[in-house]
């Protein structure tokens, strides 16, 4: 890679272009084309951003789970998998971050209250620290080699960890009948221009992550490259320091 | 170098060595179960009410539980790396996985010594009554969610254990994965002390819950432990 | 002849620093070899590099025919390291230390007394907690340790330092004891004339790397 290049190519930049039109239809289509829901109102709009968000959220942490468990299988171990997999984690967190603040929003909307000891909040909650803690890790000390392998075992064992916690905080709340106050979602009527909105924005938020991994996992190889080639000069400097001497 | 012995023979000596270090150190019953007895005091100011005492005395003694483990889990891996004891082993060529086991089990038997401590002041200080059959089953559910968190700790310790400025990672990276424990030993140990009008027979769903929890993180641990540990 | 340490350009490296910027090293069995050179030129890197501890960044390197590229595990039941710190554990006391370390390997009862009485550490000394003894008793306490594992190759970084000068003088035997038995020795140590008296070879490191 020549040291001026950037992390785009011609094929992302059309995806990029793409998910600029597909954002400015899902934004007519989510805030004007699509009616009203009957009980909620207008506040069932949320749901076009909400919805699309937690699913690309899991789709992220999926694939960071599936490039961890194929960095550490391969007898030849590619950082590429490493990159790839704290790339999507990092955008997974984004992610989930505005599906818990969307969510929470609308709650208040149509709850009267930002959160509820609801079960999907509450793991959802927990899979948020849970890849906080997974990025931390990322950047502890170490060379790449040591970063990539202890955070893959970290993905790992967030996936085992994952569906743990959501069994224990169902089953939690399964004991309170009281707060089945579902999710929202249940409650709305969708009818075919709202369920296309969904879909809309289902597509529009996966092709934005697809993007923004390509752009993510390229800045990580410029920065490994460019820790690499620090590396290089700090060699050099070292060689020459024992040849002065 | 002569022939490693058996994991299981190593697994019980470095058992055996953590829990002479305790035995030689008393940091446990000299400063971590003293912690653990103040926190207690502590949430009875916090919730000024007998009544709701009582009803959460469960989840405060698990609340107690965890908190003294983040400290007693810090101290399994500082003994190691104070003198790069963990190096020495990792040299050695000692097999990870009966590192994670041995160092598990001591974790396991410190914090039940804990629980029980902290049961005793739930009774005590809480006004908990028990059945006999309560008083079983709060005792298995200590076993029991005492083997999942020893290992987990154990799993987790091990990567915060490294370098300077990790240690302030554990918590944030031990806290989420202990709910399920949090949750399944608070509501086995809310059946046991019948808090809140709880049949004693409802808490033993929860215990399952707590050995798939001690049976999936035993596994995983003794996988896991070499490649987190090593670099 | 016979290596027992084969390095070939080998870089490592600590965080982003190259501890180790191209290092060559040839040892054959049954020497015992001194590296010598000014603080944080790499000697400490190229010791832990051949106990399997340290990565290979790049470069090639073999242990007693053993890769430390790819088999980096193996290489490590088989060599003893004596790092700046000791590998004790400082609540334990000098006794339930060398057991510990005797219980890891097949050490018989006699091998554990025979180390313990060579490094002077029996006796009233065998039952203080590691915590209270001198930087010297330590060291004598972590070389028992190394004995009862019976290293093939041992790596030792300034394995005089804190010993008193019949500490040194038993030392030096012990060395010598166990290159009679079939060891090989590589130390670092700022001891120059101790040192270079006791080594069949001298090496000078420097800017991490080996001429």
């Amino acid at each position: 890679m020549t040291p001026n290049s950037g992390t785009g190519t011609s094929a992302t930049r059309r995806l990029g272009v793409l998910v600029i039109v597909l954002a400015i239809a899902l934004a007519l289509f989510g805030l004007r084309f699509s009616a009203e829901d009957v009980v909620q109102g207008s506040t069932v709009r949320i749901m076009y951003v909400h919805v699309p968000s937690i699913w690309t959220a899991y789709i992220a942490f999926i694939l960071t789970a599936i490039c961890s468990g194929v960095y550490l299988s391969r007898r030849q171990r590619s950082l590429a998998w490493d990159r790839v997999a704290g790339a999507s984690a990092e955008i997974g967190v984004l992610f989930v971050a505005v599906s818990l603040v969307t969510g929470s929003l609308w709650g208040r909307l149509t709850w009267g209250t930002y959160w509820v000891w609801d079960a999907r909040l509450t793991s959802t909650a927990f899979l948020f620290i849970t890849y906080v803690g997974y990025l931390a890790v990322r950047r502890l000390d170490g060379t790449h080699r040591q970063r990539a392998r202890r955070s893959s075992v970290m993905a790992l064992l967030a996936i085992l960890e994952i569906p743990l916690v959501h069994f224990s905080v169902n089953l939690w709340r399964s004991l309170h009948q009281d707060a089945s106050v579902a999710d929202p979602n249940a409650k709305v009527k969708l009818d075919g221009l709202m369920l296309f909105s969904l879909f809309l924005g289902l597509v529009t938020f996966t092709l934005l992550f697809v993007w923004l991994v390509l752009h993510r996992q390229r800045t990580m190889l410029l920065e490994d490259s460019f820790a690499d080639r620090g590396l290089d000069v700090a060699i050099a400097e070292r060689r020459n320091e024992a040849g002065a001497q | 170098m002569s022939s490693m012995k058996s994991r299981r023979t190593i697994a019980l000596a470095v058992a055996r060595k953590d829990v002479s270090i305790e035995l030689n150190s008393r940091i446990l019953t000299n400063q971590v179960a003293p912690f653990a007895a103040i926190v207690m005091v502590m949430f009875a100011f916090a919730l000024d009410n007998e009544g709701i005492l009582q009803r959460v005395a469960p989840g405060l003694m698990w609340l107690a539980t965890l908190f003294s483990m983040l400290i007693v889990v810090q101290r399994s891996f500082t003994v190691e790396s104070a003198d790069g004891a963990l190096d020495a082993l990792r040299v050695a060529g000692v097999d990870t996985g009966a590192i994670f086991v041995g160092k598990s089990l001591a974790l396991m038997v410190q914090l039940f010594v804990l629980e029980i401590l902290l049961l005793a002041t739930a009774v005590v200080l809480y006004g908990v009554e028990m059945t006999a059959v309560g008083l079983l089953e709060a005792f298995v559910t200590m076993v029991v969610a005492t083997a999942g968190l020893g290992c987990v700790g154990t799993l987790y310790g091990g990567l915060a254990a490294g370098a300077k400025g990790r240690e302030t990672l554990l918590p944030l990276l031990l806290l989420p994965v202990v709910a399920p424990v949090l949750i399944g030993a608070t509501r086995a140990t809310e059946a046991a002390f019948g808090s809140g009008g709880t049949a004693v027979s409802e808490g033993w769903p929860w215990i399952g819950l707590l050995a798939v929890f001690a049976v999936i993180f035993a596994v995983a641990g003794t996988v896991a432990f070499g490649p987190l540990v090593d670099e | 002849m016979d290596s027992v340490i084969e390095l070939n350009d080998v870089v490592a490296v600590l965080g982003q620093f190259p501890a180790l910027a191209g290092a060559n090293l040839r040892v054959s069995r049954g020497e015992i070899v001194l590296l010598q050179g000014p603080n944080g030129a790499g000697k400490t890197s190229i010791l832990r590099v051949c106990a399997g501890l340290l990565p290979i960044e790049r470069g090639s390197g073999r242990v007693l025919g053993i890769d430390l590229v790819t088999q980096r595990d193996e290489v490590r039941s088989r060599v003893g390291l004596l790092g700046h710190s000791n590998g004790l554990y400082l609540d334990l006391t000098v006794e339930q230390n060398i057991r510990f370390w005797a219980s890891m390997v097949n050490a018989t009862e006699e091998e554990i007394v025979r180390a313990m009485s060579l490094m002077r550490i029996d006796g009233r000394l065998s039952s203080v907690k590691t915590a209270r003894l001198s930087a010297g008793q330590r060291r004598r306490c972590a070389l028992a340790s190394l004995i009862v594992r019976r290293a093939e190759i041992w790596l030792l970084d300034e394995p005089h330092a804190g010993l008193d000068a019949q500490g040194r003088d038993e030392l030096d035997s012990v060395l010598r004891h166990a290159v009679s038995a079939g060891a090989t020795i590589v130390l670092a140590s700022h001891e120059m004339e101790r040192a270079s008296a006791l080594a069949t070879r001298v090496v000078t490191v420097d800017g991490g790397g080996v001429q």
